[in-house]
C-alpha cells in the first residue's frame, strides 16, 4: 500500500508541508502521535515525523518537516502525485487531554506542527488556550494563522525581532506563568534546547509541563530502544512510553548529545546527496 | 573398506560414496559400518575472509557429502530424532531418502511437517533437539558426531531453487483470519490457516515482512533471499501480507474482530522490548541494544551506509558485546564485519552455560571474537561528549545452582577492571512488548508480560490464539514455528465449529 502525496507546499525557510494518503492512520490518530516513514523500501532510512493534522474523511494526514539532512531533503524533493512507499502509525501514546482551565502551549520552529493538534484538542475540551510561538526569524514562523483559530491568546516572537516580539519564548512563558490566573498545564514542543529552557522557566512556578520528544528511532514500537531517554533517572522509550513526558524530569543534556550521535555520518550523507543533485542538474 | 581418514577432496568423497553405495546395494550397510563413516564437515568460508563480508558463512554440503552423511543414519526403528524435533519432522525417512539420492522425496517428507526447511536447516539448535537424541551421536559418545540432520535438511531445501509449487489450498470457507506478525510463527500459522481454505491476512509492523529472520538474524547466517522465497510461497497461496501495520496502533485486535470481520486472530508479535542492565552509562552514545544494532545492520543495511543505504551505524574500533546467546554471537560477528578491530564478548557464566548454539560460538571464535567469561559489566564510562570510552567489569565465579539448574554466577568483590571500548551492545534478552497488552483488554498476561495460552495456544479471548516469543519469552525460530502450527490447528478447529454453529 503506497501513500500518494495529495498536496505539497513550502511553508517556511527549509520547512515543508504535505498532505499524504494514509486512511487508516487518519482514522486512528490522536493528538500527540507520530508516524514513521521510509521513502523507499530498500535503502531509505526510517524517520519519525509528528502528525500535524488529519482528515479522516479524505483519508489523509498532514506532515510538516524541516530540510536538514539527506532523507528530509529527499522528502522535500517529492511533489504532489508522488508516492511514499512506507508510512507506519499512528505511533506513541496520545496526549492526555483534560480540562486544566488555563493552558499555555509553547511551540518553537517546526514544533508548532505537532503542537497544533494538541492546542486544538485542548480548546475543544473547553480550556482557555494561550499559545506562544517562536522562531529564529520571520521566514521560519509557521502555522500562525491556524493557531489564531484555536487560541484565546496568541503571542508570537522571533529571535531576531523580524516578526512579532523580539524575544525567546521563555520570556513570555515566564510572564504567563506569573499571572494571577496561573496556567494549569504547559505543553511545549520545539527544538530540544528550547524545551529544556522552557521547563526551567515553568519549574519555579510549579506549572506541570509536558514536552514531546523527537529522538532517533528505527521501529517506533519499542523493539530497538534507540530512542531511549533518561526521565527521572530511569531509561524510557520515547516510542512507547512517550513521546510526551514530564519535562521537569527529562535529562535534556543527555538527550541533546544522543541526538548528535550520527551527526558526522549524517552530514557526509547530506553533502554527498547535494553534490549528486548538482551533478544531475536538479539544483 | 571405509577410508579411515575423513575424505577431504572431491575425488576421495566420490570414491567413498561409490564404495558405500555398492555395499549398500549388495549386502546392505551394517550399523557398525555406518558408525565408521566419517562425519562430513560443513564447507565454510575462510574465517579471515568472511569476517569482512556479509555472505553466508556455511556453504552447504555437496551432493556427495549429503549422501555420505545420510548413510551414517542407522534408520532406528523408534526414530528418537523425531521426538527431539519441535515440529516432529519425519527425520528418519527424509534422511533415508537422501541416502538413496531421492532428494525430491526427502523434501516432500520434510514439508509435511515444516514449511521453512531452508531456514530451520540453518538456524535450528539441532544439537539440543533432533541431533541430541541421535543414536549415532550417543553410540560415539559425542553429540557433535550425531548425523548432521540440519545440514541435510538445508541441502535438500537449497536444491529447490525455484521454490516448490505452493501447497494446495482447500475450497474457500469464507472465514477471515488475521495473523499479527510475519515472523516464523506467523508464516507457519498463515500457511496452515490458508491451506484450510480461510482468507488469511498477515500484518507486519515493519516495512518488510519476515520478522526476526529479516531484522535480527544476519545475512551471513540466514540469507534474506531464503526468507523472501518462503514469503513468496505464502503469497502464491493467496495470503495477503500488509506491512507498516501496527496492531494496537493502526487498528486494535478488537477492531479487527468486531469491525473488520476477522473471525480468528493469531498473535505472533515476538518479544520486542530489549532488556537493559540498568547500570550507569547505559544511555551513552555508542551503547546499543542488540535489537537496534542488528536491525540497523540487517534490515536497514547499514553495512552499505554511504554506498546507497541511508541508515548509519557506529563506526567502531573496539566493541563489547554483553551476553552469551545467539543474538550476542550475531552482534559480535556483525561488529567484526562492520570493521571493528577488537570484539569482546562478555558473559557472566562459563562457555558451558552459554545458551548460544555450539556452532555459532565456534564460528565467533574462529572469526576472532575474544571471549571474556565469568565477567559482567558494572558500569559504562564516557567522555565529556557522552561517547563511550570504556566498560568496567567485575569478575565472577560460579556458586550454587539457581532455579534454572545452572550454577549461579557470583561477583567477586573488588575485582573491578576496565576495558577500553567505543561501542557496547547489550544482548541479554527481551521483555515482552507492551503494545498488544495495553490495547487489548480481555487478554490475560503473566507477570512477565507474556501472553497466557493453553496447550493449543488459545488465549483467554475466544478466537484469539498466540505463539512464539510473546508467549515463550525468548525462544527460537523452530519453537515459534511449532506454536504457529499448533495454534493454526486449534484455529482451524475453532473456525470449523463456528461454521457448523453458523449453518444451524
Amino acid at each position: 500500500m503506497s501513500h500518494r502525496i495529495t498536496g505539497k507546499r513550502q511553508i517556511g525557510e527549509e520547512t515543508f508541508w504535505i498532505e499524504v494518503e494514509a486512511p487508516l492512520i487518519a482514522a486512528a490518530r490522536r493528538p500527540g502521535q507520530f508516524i514513521i516513514l521510509c521513502i523507499n523500501s530498500d535503502y531509505s532510512e526510517r524517520i519519525p515525523l509528528t502528525i500535524a493534522g488529519a482528515d479522516p474523511n479524505k483519508g489523509t494526514i498532514e506532515l510538516i518537516w524541516q530540510r536538514m539532512g539527506k532523507t528530509t531533503a529527499e522528502l522535500a524533493a517529492l511533489n504532489e502525485g508522488d508516492e511514499i512507499a512506507n508510512v507506519a502509525g499512528p505511533l506513541g501514546t496520545p496526549t492526555h487531554i483534560d480540562r486544566f482551565g488555563v493552558v499555555v502551549c509553547v511551540g518553537g520552529g517546526i514544533g508548532n506542527a505537532p503542537l497544533l493538534p494538541i492546542a486544538t484538542a485542548l480548546k475543544q475540551m473547553g480550556n482557555r488556550v494561550i499559545s506562544i510561538l517562536g522562531a529564529r526569524d520571520k521566514s521560519r514562523m509557521i502555522l500562525e494563522d491556524r493557531f489564531k483559530e484555536v487560541s484565546d491568546e496568541l503571542i508570537v516572537c522571533t529571535d531576531d525581532g523580524s516578526y512579532g516580539r523580539k524575544a525567546l519564548v521563555t520570556e513570555p512563558l515566564k510572564e504567563v506563568c506569573g499571572r494571577d490566573s496561573k496556567p494549569g498545564h504547559a505543553f511545549i514542543i520545539g527544538p530540544t534546547p528550547m524545551m529544556k529552557f522552557c521547563c526551567e522557566a515553568t519549574r519555579p512556578f510549579g506549572v506541570p509541563t509536558q514536552v514531546s520528544l523527537n529522538t532517533i528511532m528505527i521501529d517506533g514500537t519499542g523493539m530497538c530502544g534507540g530512542c531511549r531517554v533518561e526521565v527521572d533517572g530511569k531509561a524510557k522509550f520515547v516510542c512507547v512510553d512517550g513521546p510526551e513526558f514530564d519535562g521537569h524530569k527529562v535529562n535534556f543534556d543527555l538527550m541533546i548529545k544522543r541526538l548528535g550521535a550520527y551527526k558526522k555520518l549524517e552530514l557526509q550523507a547530506y553533502e554527498k546527496y547535494k553534490q549528486h543533485q548538482c551533478r544531475i542538474g536538479l539544483k | 573398506m571405509v577410508l579411515r581418514i575423513p575424505p577431504v577432496t572431491q575425488e576421495e568423497r566420490t570414491q567413498l560414496l561409490h564404495e558405500l553405495s555398492q555395499k549398500q546395494n549388495n549386502s546392505g550397510l551394517k550399523p557398525k559400518e555406518r558408525l565408521a563413516i566419517p562425519p562430513q564437515d560443513m564447507p565454510q568460508q575462510d574465517p579471515a575472509v568472511r569476517r569482512s563480508n556479509v555472505s553466508e558463512v556455511a556453504q552447504g554440503y555437496t551432493e556427495e557429502q549429503a549422501r555420505i552423511e545420510a548413510m551414517r543414519c542407522l534408520q532406528c526403528r523408534n526414530a528418537p530424532c523425531v521426538q527431539g524435533c519441535p515440529v516432529q519432522i519425519n527425520i528418519r525417512d527424509f534422511v533415508g531418502a537422501i541416502a538413496k539420492g531421492e532428494y525430491g522425496k526427502a523434501l516432500a517428507i520434510i514439508k509435511e511437517s515444516s514449511l521453512l526447511p531452508a531456514v530451520c536447516g540453518r538456524v535450528c539448535p539441532q544439537e539440543v533437539q533432533c541431533q541430541e537424541k541421535c543414536t549415532v551421536g550417543l553410540s560415539l559418545k559425542d553429540v557433535s558426531k550425531a548425523v548432521s540432520i540440519g545440514r541435510l535438511e538445508r541441502f535438500v531445501a537449497d536444491l529447490d531453487k525455484n521454490g516448490a509449487a505452493a501447497p494446495a489450498v482447500a475450497p474457500t470457507t469464507g472465514k477471515k483470519v488475521a495473523i499479527i506478525g510475519s515472523g516464523p510463527g506467523g508464516i507457519v500459522a498463515a500457511a496452515d490457516a490458508r491451506r484450510a481454505g480461510h482468507d488469511v491476512t498477515v500484518f507486519e509492523a515493519f516495512h518488510k515482512p519476515g520478522g526476526v529472520m529479516v531484522y535480527g538474524i544476519p545475512e551471513f547466517r540466514l540469507p534474506k533471499a531464503i526468507v523472501r522465497k518462503e514469503l513468496e510461497t505464502l503469497k502464491k497461496m493467496g495470503v495477503q501480507i500488509i506491512t507498516n501495520f501496527i496492531v494496537g496502533r493502526t487498528r486494535t485486535v478488537e477492531q479487527l474482530m468486531k469491525e473488520d470481520g476477522f473471525d480468528a486472530v493469531y498473535i505472533g508479535v515476538g518479544a520486542g522490548l530489549p532488556s537493559f542492565m540498568n547500570i550507569e552509562g547505559e544511555s551513552l552514545i555508542g551503547v546499543y541494544s542488540a535489537n537496534e544494532y542488528l536491525t540497523r545492520a540487517n534490515l536497514m543495511k547499514a553495512y552499505d551506509f554511504g554506498k546507497g543505504a541511508d541508515t548509519p551505524i557506529a563506526v567502531s574500533k573496539r566493541v563489547a558485546v554483553v551476553g552469551g546467546g545467539n543474538v550476542a554471537m550475531d552482534s559480535a560477528r556483525t561488529a567484526l564485519r562492520l570493521g571493528a578491530e577488537k570484539v569482546y564478548l562478555i558473559y557472566r557464566r562459563t562457555e558451558a552455560e552459554m545458551p548460544a548454539r555450539v556452532e555459532e560460538v565456534h564460528h565467533a571464535k574462529e572469526e576472532g571474537v575474544e571471549f571474556h567469561l565469568l565477567q559482567n559489566p558494572k558500569r559504562i564510562l564516557g567522555d565529556a561528549g557522552s561517547n563511550v570510552t570504556a566498560i568496567e567489569c567485575l569478575r565472577y565465579e560460579l556458586g550454587e545452582p539457581d532455579a534454572s539448574g545452572r550454577r549461579r554466577p557470583v561477583a567477586i568483590p573488588g575485582s573491578e577492571f576496565q576495558m577500553e571500548v567505543d561501542t557496547v551492545i547489550i544482548a541479554i534478552g527481551n521483555l515482552s512488548n507492551p503494545l498488544i497488552r495495553q490495547t487489548t483488554p480481555g487478554l490475560e498476561f503473566n507477570k512477565y508480560g507474556n501472553l497466557v495460552v493453553d496447550e493449543q495456544c488459545r488465549t483467554s479471548m475466544p478466537g484469539v490464539f498466540a505463539g512464539g516469543d510473546i508467549v515463550l519469552g525468548a525462544a527460537t525460530v523452530i519453537l515459534a514455528m511449532g506454536q504457529g502450527r499448533i495454534a493454526a490447528a486449534a484455529m482451524n478447529e475453532y473456525l470449523a465449529q463456528k461454521q457448523v454453529a453458523g449453518n444451524r
